[in-house]
């Protein structure tokens, strides 16, 4: 009988959460755990529906990738939630009216909505990619049986916890690590599991070398291990609560918190994303990387220096001088190895220029590289003290954030997503071309609206801040700084609903390719641009 | 795996390349070092926070209302981080100090000012002007783009277990001693309430604000708790003895 | 001798920042001058390209 093992520990599990629910000691833990019991039922039943008693024949042949079938489709779902709930925020500063109390007020959706684009969308993306190139480049089967199966759905149900428990008002109040002790242990389990999956892959590899992808792949998951693990070490009330207290205080946990924090940008949405850039852009120019042992010195570089950069976030602070003064020069050096990055990528493409003509999967992923350097230079510019001083605290660093996350993560992942699914699917191509020339473009357009938008409001706050008059006054109350954002905050509404519109489409195309149709489109090729000059 | 030909320290390189646990083992050595240089001298280094008078740790209520602060994610939108710069000093007060959140667990110091910091809005605005921010932001502030906070009022303040709350945070090392942990939930009742002895929680927790803050004595709600953490925020340390040469970092 | 923030911060600009230097320069000769590099690297970036 298949499944009998995954529905008794099934079953268990839900039987264990709702003990959970009527011991708990406070109603949030009581809600959270109803939730649990709900979501862990569903899955039970629907196993069960699946179940054959014939018992399910054993493959073993070729490569695994239900997982990473399931994971794509998981990327694009929690993409298209996450820009949606984005586009939602958004309007909540833009017209306060849209805040529901107390439930959907905007300090409970957004963390809901950088957690559902870092973690869900940005993480599905990169557990799929890292099953997908880690079995390809060594020749191997995904190690451990259905422990992929067990990564990938565990990792929804933490999804799902967490987003549930910003909404309840279940939070540590720390950015980008929000979810509860009892959520972090999950992640933890899930994330040994990945590791161990990932890790046996490698070590039964067919090919002698291990490609430098695995090797960014292998550092985001070791290094968000120890990141997750240290950051989160907290002291329950309870065991059958919610509420837990932070292990650290004050200053020592504002930089726990930051090194915690940028390395999530450093490790999560820069290592392993550049392990994707660093298989899915030869693979698509049919080229091998630029320069192999440039990868090398920027592996090394990469991951030695951003775990010093975390201190930048906290300029000015109450932290001691020193530490600030480190983290500013490592985020400059930081810069080298960006850009080492940076022109591998791009490079790989000379010698095959026209491909960006051609091939607008191609360009989707020569713009998230070009994205990536323009952040990447942007980023220490803003560690710089005396640029942080002026930038800091403004939406000049939301602006910054999302032209790395819009450009470089989404745009990777995007490209990446369309190479898979024909591949995936065994379909000759994807429904439509035309429709990725549509998403490139709005998405695109989306991110240079609200980069750039963001960057005016940013900076007009900042000096807003700093303005004194003649008489050595302050110029302006905070209340009309918040005033002068209405117009950027609405344009950066419309930037996002851009972004967000192109993910539909993709999403769209992307279903219909799964479903096996093809749109009767003429060739990029033998578009009338292809044509010589004169 | 490597060849005959290469030896010694060339080899070495392409074992690293070759082996999965040389490359897991450095590049986890690698990633350790930044972290261990930054983060472990704060926790030893004499001069990391500095010399104060004043700090006490946050009264039972105050502890309630900070932990609705967290749960209704202020710090997304507040900071609690006054820079050392003239229109930060002149817009909020004295710049922070490290001492000034040393029985923060966790942090709450911000990264964005979409409201403006609230670092020492403590003493700053009447109970009722809270009150009516929370419950309608733009009939005090026209601008404000602050979300409507009125359901707080409405609900009771849930806080049996809030000794064991000063408990959890005592074994992290906030002095919280027997005594506070056995009046908190009495001290906490008590500083909310017009009519209670009073000279408890005042001993135990110095310039702890007292009395009704909703508007409503007859129930302690989570606004009571809310506006008795904003209303005490920054105002603990005496800057009169404050000696910024000697704490000069 | 104390451990203190003037022995830390000496010792970081002086033998810490050495080191580090020496590291690096380590590391680029280990990936461009030992030999058999060129050939290897070649190798491995060719990984990808080869059947699915």
């Amino acid at each position: 009988m298949t499944f009998a093992a995954e529905i008794v520990a099934l079953v268990i599990a839900t039987f264990l959460a709702i003990l959970g629910a009527a011991f708990a000691h406070d109603s949030l833990f009581q809600a959270h755990m109803g939730i649990l019991a709900l979501t862990l039922a569903i899955f039970t039943l629907v196993l069960m529906r699946r179940t054959s008693f014939a018992g399910a024949p054993k493959d073993t042949s070729g490569y695994m990738d239900g997982p990473v079938r399931y994971g794509a489709i998981a990327t694009m779902f929690w993409g298209v939630v996450g820009f949606l709930v984005g586009v939602i925020v958004a309007a909540q500063l833009t017209w306060p009216d849209l805040n529901i109390e107390p439930w959907f007020n905007f300090g409970r959706m957004r963390p809901l909505h950088t957690s559902a684009v870092i973690f869900a969308f940005g993480g599905n993306a990169l557990i799929a990619t890292s099953m997908y190139v880690v079995q390809r480049t060594t020749k191997a089967r995904l190690f451990g049986g259905n422990l992929a199966w067990f990564v990938f759905w565990g990792y929804q149900l933490f999804i799902v916890m967490a987003a549930t428990g910003y909404l309840l008002g279940i939070t540590e109040g720390r950015e980008y690590a929000e979810p509860e002790w009892y959520v972090d242990l999950w992640l933890t389990v899930v994330w040994v599991a990945y590791l161990l999956v990932f890790l046996g892959t490698i070590y039964k590899r067919k090919e002698p070398h291990i490609y430098v992808a695995n090797w960014f792949y292998l550092s985001f998951i070791v290094t968000i291990a120890m990141l997750h693990v240290v950051n989160n070490l907290s002291l329950p009330v309870s065991f059958l609560g919610t509420k837990s207290y932070s292990a650290f205080s004050g200053v020592q946990d504002a930089l726990t918190q930051w090194w915690y924090g940028h390395n999530a940008v450093g490790f999560f949405l820069t290592a392993g994303f550049l392990g994707m850039m660093y298989y899915f852009i030869p693979k698509q120019a049919g080229r091998p990387v630029y320069s192999y042992r440039l990868s090398i010195i920027h592996f090394w570089a990469l991951i030695f220096l951003y775990i010093w950069a975390g201190p930048h976030h906290l300029h000015y602070t109450a932290l001691p001088d020193w530490a600030q003064t480190l983290g500013m020069v490592f985020s400059i050096m930081l810069w080298m190895p960006s850009w080492g990055g940076m022109i591998n990528g791009l490079m790989t493409l000379s010698g095959a220029w026209d491909k960006i003509r051609t091939d607008p999967i191609i360009r989707m992923m020569v713009i998230a590289v070009a994205f990536y350097g323009m952040s990447t230079f942007e980023g220490p510019m803003m560690s710089i003290k005396a640029v942080n001083s002026l930038s800091h605290y403004t939406d000049w660093t939301i602006g910054h954030v999302h032209s790395g996350a819009l450009g470089w993560v989404g745009m990777i992942s995007f490209g990446a997503i369309y190479y898979l699914v024909p591949k995936l699917w065994n379909r000759e191509r994807l429904y439509s071309l035309r429709l990725v020339t549509w998403h490139f473009w709005l998405a695109t357009l989306g991110i240079v609206v609200y980069a750039a938008v963001l960057w005016v409001a940013g900076i007009q706050q900042g000096l807003m801040w700093r303005e004194y008059d003649d008489q050595g006054f302050l110029v302006y109350s905070f209340a009309e700084s918040v005033a002068a954002m209405y117009p950027y905050y609405a344009l950066r509404t419309l930037g996002g609903l851009l972004y967000l519109t192109g993910a539909i489409i993709m999403a769209y195309n992307i279903t219909m390719t799964i479903l096996g149709h093809q749109r009767e489109e003429q060739g990029f090729a033998a578009a009338p641009a292809a044509a010589p000059a004169e | 795996m490597a060849t005959q030909e290469k030896q010694g320290l060339l080899a070495k390189h392409e074992k690293i390349e070759r082996n999965a646990t040389l490359l897991l083992v450095f590049s986890f050595l690698v990633v350790t070092i930044g972290g261990l240089v930054e983060i472990a001298p704060l926790f030893w280094l004499q001069n990391t926070i500095e010399k104060v008078e004043g700090m006490r740790p946050y009264s039972p209520l105050e502890l309630a209302g900070r932990n609705i602060y967290i749960r209704e994610g202020c710090y997304v939108c507040h900071s609690q981080m006054i820079r050392p710069f003239r229109d930060e000093v002149e817009r909020y007060g004295h710049y922070s100090l490290a001492a000034e959140s040393m029985y923060d667990h966790p942090f709450q110091w911000g990264s964005k000012r979409t409201g403006p910091d609230l670092a020492r809005v403590g003493n700053r605005y009447s109970n009722t002007w809270h009150v009516d921010h929370l419950t309608e932001p733009r009939s005090v502030v026209p601008e404000s783009i602050m979300p409507s906070y009125s359901f707080l009022k409405t609900t009771e303040l849930k806080a049996d277990d809030i000794a064991d709350h000063l408990k959890a945070n005592a074994a992290l090392g906030v002095p919280y001693d027997q005594d506070k942990i056995d009046n908190a939930l009495a001290d906490l009742k008590a500083q909310a309430d017009p009519n209670a002895d009073t000279s408890g929680v005042e001993a135990r927790y110095p310039k702890a604000k007292l009395g009704d803050f909703d508007g409503d004595p007859t129930k302690l709600t989570e606004m009571d708790a809310l506006i008795a953490y904003l209303q005490m925020l920054g105002t603990l340390v005496d800057f009169e003895s404050y000696d910024a040469e000697a704490n000069y970092r | 001798m104390e451990m203190d923030y003037h022995t830390m911060r000496a010792f970081a600009d002086s033998w810490g920042l050495a080191f580090m230097c020496l590291v690096f320069v380590g590391v680029v000769a280990f990936v461009y001058l030992r030999p058999g590099s060129k050939r290897d690297a070649e190798e491995a970036a060719r990984i990808p390209l080869q059947e699915d």
